[in-house]
Parts: structure tokens; C-alpha cells; sequence
């Protein structure tokens, strides 16, 4: 079976076309265009606009890299939530119409279940918790009696979103992650932020203000620095609260945080030292792409769910334990 | 010394104390976090567990009896409380059981926050029965003189540990009865339940 995915959750409109045969995945194309907005954060109708700009280059050029005559596509799949309206609806458009135009069913995917099922495919975990990572979600999710559910996660912002927040405050560039890393290197000085795990949750919001407030007196490599120790130690704790907690032996990174290269050590320093292993797919698919909602649409599809066109409203706030997940 | 738990943060001995039986709790150093954030944490938490242990024992709540306190090795050295972890055995238990023990838990949690102590990491992983009580352990992420806010997380959390690890849907319900008939503030705090559980991210508010 292959699918065609689209991804319009927030600031990556995506196209994916994947295969599946047997248990295998194979990526026939997988390419995708980034709002980058000038100055402050995403605004979503900008957004929108962007990936509607976008979308009829970018279909072509993943048919074109795939090489599958459009006929041979067996499902249309697209991100149905959760995310930013405007983004989600545009996405959701484009998918309805391909759907209509070439004869093909439509499943809604949830998003962050797409991080993870890709994860899952590409890396040979079987049954992992996945910490999720992106601007917008900080999830730790785990497989548990039919479902996927969510053991910690955010109390305020999303882990990126700190990042994007205090990088703004410095001057620095939407996504302002990268820099922050490229900073954080050159630190040596821990200064002393907030540590805020609260059971198997986090909240970043205090550390992003104890942040802006060092600006005046500390070095800002060494506040970069202290504020990826910080928070990536404290996703990795409640990460290994909830492998405690479930019992589970594998970790996978997914979000576009997880790029970030020392949080993938803490993570993988976490893993080892519980005799765990730690599993991350290459960078193109942690961070919001078509491919993964393309797999995931196929493992919906093929365990019997399609999404009728009437069902296709798109779910802003789609919670990750609200799927049923038959395909498991 | 025979190691009976390595748990995500601390490992849990069996051992002999003056001819009694113990558990030591043993913070272990995180390789994946540095060594200022490490020493810290590890500190401030055992630290902070001892003496809301003893607060909550005085408050009338079942908690271990701490013994000593060693903040060189990060270790507690606390009574050996031989019962069963309420998650593994509520499943399995009558409806009967599960509502007493329910009750005991609303009530557990009433004294403590009646007395500002909050526990951190409320799951009935943190529960043991013996002698036909619930004993709290693990207070490693606790607060003292915490206030509705910080409460209202504690019971969020236990009611998120409920729906995730347990089938019967009342058993919350049990837990709040008595939360409510031991505790004055219980109103106020419920309604921060409320309130928190509509702050995660895409709950419909």
C-alpha cells in the first residue's frame, strides 16, 4: 500500500509518500517547506497562507522524487490535529480535495502519534516510552491497555517554545534552538535556574523568566548553557520516571527539539545507565514531516479506519489519548 | 545490604540498623546530569524527604519511622514497611477493599495537605498496605507549606495515576469523599483540580 501524507500542523507544511510492505516502511518521498516568520513567533494565519502558497510546488516535487504515477497512490492521509487552526484547515483542504480527485479514502492522523509511529518503524524499537519535543508539545508518552497515553507532559509552554522565547529575547531567530546549542557550548558557568519536575510533569515557564532575569549579569553562553542543563535534565528524569513507572526498556526521541545533540547524550546517559537503550530516527523525520503522518495513516487504514469526509473537521486540540489505536 | 528496588532516581536497600529491620534510600548520582545541578538536587531531595516524613508522621499520617539521615551519601535509613504497593493489588482486590482503602488514602492525603505538606509524586506505586493502613512513601518531590495551587497539582496528579493505572472508574470518587469529609479546604482545592486539568495542552476548557 502507498500512502501520500500531508503535514500542516504548525510552522512545516510536509508532503510524505510512503510504502508498506509487509512490516517495512519505505520512503518514497519526503519533503516539506518552513514558515520562517521575520520577527516575533508563528503567526498562524501567515502561516497558513505560507503552507497554501506552497502546497502545489510541493506536491509536485514529492511525486516527481517518489517517482509513483499518481494513480498507484492507494490513501490520502493529513494531519487532522492537534495544532494551529489556520495551518491544520489548509492541510486538511489540500488532502480533501486530493482525496475527492483521485478517488482515494482519507484517515486523519493525529500528529504526535505520528512521531512516535514513524519512530517506532525506522529505529526497530518495539514497545518504547517516547519523549516528544517540539515548540508547541513537551509529551511523554507510553503504549498502556490499548492505548497511547500521556504520562507527563507540560504544565505551561512547550520545551521549544522556551527555547524560541529566550532566543527572541537575545536577538536570535525563529527556531532559536540551533543557536542556543551553538551557545550553550561555548558556557562553562552553571548558573543556578529553577529545577521544576512535579511527578512525571514539567513546566518551563519559571526558568524562561529566571532566564531573561541573568541576562543582565551572566555571560549568555553561560545562561544558554544552563538552561538546556536544566531543562533537558529535567525531561529526562521524567522520562525515566515514566520507564520506571511502565516498566519499559526503550526510549525514543521525537519532536524537533530531539535534533538537539545534548539532549539526545543526556537522554541516551539516562538510558544506559538504566540498562535501557535509547533510539532517535535521523533528524528529517523528528522534526514535523509528511512521511510520518503518510505510515501512520497506513497502519490506521489497514487495521479498518477511514476517515469519512464529513469526519474531516480538523481537531485543534486532538489529545493523544483519544485515539483508538487498533493497529497494536 | 541487599538491594530491593532501583528506582528512577534512588536505589532501595533492605538492611540491618541497630538490630532492626530498614530500607535505606539511596539517591544515586545521574551521569547525564552535571555535577552542580546533580549535587544539588540530590541534596535539597533527601534533605527535604526526611523532614516531610517527620512532619507527616506528626500530622497522624502512616509514613515510615526515619532512623537517620545521612546527607554525605544522600541516604535515609527509615523502618522496613512489609506490605503490598496498592498498584499492584487494587486490581485484584473487592470492591469492599478498594473503598476502604480509597477512604484511607482521600483521608491520607487530607491530613497531609491539612498540615501544608504536599507529596510530589502521588501514585499509588507510593502507597503501601501493612497492618491494615496505607503508608505513604516517597517524598522525594514534596513541599512544605504549599497552598491550594500546589495541592490541587498533588490531587491531579493522583487522579491522572488512578485513570492510567487502575480499571474501576469509582475509585477516585472514594478518594475524594474522603478527602473532603478531613480536610477544610477541600473546596478550594478541587476547584484548582478543575482549573489545572484544563491547563494541559488541547483539553477542551
Amino acid at each position: 500500500m502507498i500512502s501520500l501524507g500531508i503535514e500542516g500542523t504548525a510552522h512545516t507544511i510536509g508532503i510524505g509518500i510512503v510504502e508498506r510492505d509487509r512490516e517495512n516502511c519505505t520512503i518514497l518521498a519526503n519533503c516539506s517547506r518552513m514558515y520562517r516568520p521575520e520577527k516575533g513567533g508563528i503567526h498562524p494565519r501567515e502561516a497558513a497562507n505560507h503552507h497554501a502558497h506552497h502546497l502545489p510546488s510541493l506536491l509536485r516535487q514529492a511525486m516527481d522524487e517518489s517517482g509513483v504515477p499518481i494513480a498507484d497512490i492507494d490513501l490520502i492521509s493529513f494531519s487532522i490535529g492537534p495544532g494551529l487552526g489556520p495551518c491544520l484547515r489548509t492541510a486538511a483542504t489540500a488532502a480533501r480535495t486530493l482525496s475527492l480527485l483521485l478517488k482515494k479514502p482519507l484517515v486523519g492522523v493525529n500528529h504526535c502519534i505520528a512521531h512516535l509511529e514513524i519512530g517506532r518503524v525506522m529505529t526497530g524499537c518495539t514497545d518504547p516510552v517516547l519523549l516528544y519535543v517540539s515548540g508547541g508539545n513537551t509529551q511523554v508518552i507510553a503504549f498502556m491497555e490499548g492505548k497511547y497515553r500521556v504520562f507527563g507532559e507540560t504544565l505551561d509552554i512547550g520545551i521549544g517554545n522556551c527555547l524560541d522565547k529566550f532566543g527572541r529575547a537575545i536577538g536570535l531567530s525563529f527556531p532559536a534552538g540551533p543557536e542556543i546549542e551553538k551557545l550553550a557550548k561555548e558556557g562553562k558557568h552553571y548558573c543556578s535556574l529553577p529545577y521544576s519536575v512535579k511527578g512525571m510533569d514539567v513546566a518551563f515557564s519559571g526558568i524562561l523568566t529566571a532566564c531573561l532575569h541573568l541576562m543582565k549579569k551572566e555571560r549568555m553562553e553561560d545562561i544558554c548553557y544552563s538552561l538546556q542543563e536544566t531543562c533537558f535534565c529535567m525531561l529526562a528524569e521524567v522520562a525515566e520516571r515514566a520507564m520506571a513507572h511502565t516498566e519499559k526498556e526503550e526510549i525514543l526521541l521525537g519532536g524537533g527539539v530531539a535534533c538537539n545533540r545534548r539532549l539526545r547524550d543526556i537522554v541516551t546517559t539516562m538510558a544506559e545507565e538504566r540498562g535501557a537503550k535509547c533510539f532517535s530516527p535521523p533528524d528529517e523525520l523528528l522534526v514535523d514531516n509528511g512521511a510520518m503522518i503518510a505510515w501512520t495513516g497506513i497502519l490506521m487504514h489497514e487495521s479498518g479506519i477511514t476517515t469519512e469526509l464529513a469526519e474531516t473537521k480538523v481537531k485543534q486540540n486532538y489529545r493523544t489519548d483519544e485515539v483508538d489505536v487498533p493497529w497494536r | 545490604m541487599e538491594i530491593i528496588k532501583r528506582g528512577a532516581e534512588a536505589e532501595i536497600y533492605r538492611a540491618e540498623w541497630r538490630g532492626r529491620p530498614v530500607v535505606i534510600k539511596r539517591r544515586v548520582r545521574k551521569g547525564y546530569r552535571i555535577r552542580e545541578l546533580d549535587d544539588r538536587i540530590r541534596k535539597q531531595r533527601t534533605k527535604k524527604e526526611a523532614l516531610l516524613m517527620m512532619a507527616a508522621r506528626q500530622a497522624g499520617v502512616h509514613v515510615p519511622v526515619i532512623y537517620d539521615v545521612n546527607l554525605k551519601n544522600h541516604e535515609i535509613v527509615m523502618q522496613f514497611v512489609e506490605g503490598e504497593r496498592v498498584k499492584d493489588v487494587m486490581d485484584e482486590k473487592d470492591e469492599e477493599w478498594q473503598k476502604r482503602v480509597c477512604r484511607e488514602i482521600g483521608a491520607g492525603v487530607a491530613l497531609l495537605h491539612g498540615s501544608g505538606i504536599v507529596h510530589g509524586d502521588i501514585t499509588t506505586s507510593n502507597m503501601i498496605v501493612w497492618q491494615g493502613h496505607v503508608h505513604f512513601i516517597d517524598f522525594g518531590l514534596g513541599t512544605k507549606g504549599g497552598d491550594a495551587e500546589d495541592m490541587g497539582v498533588d490531587l491531579h496528579l493522583l487522579m491522572e495515576a488512578f485513570k492510567a493505572a487502575h480499571r474501576n472508574p469509582h475509585l477516585f470518587r472514594w478518594v475524594m469523599e474522603a478527602y473532603e469529609t478531613h480536610f477544610e479546604g477541600a473546596t478550594e482545592v478541587k476547584k484548582k483540580v478543575e482549573e489545572i486539568a484544563c491547563r494541559g495542552r488541547y483539553m477542551k476548557g
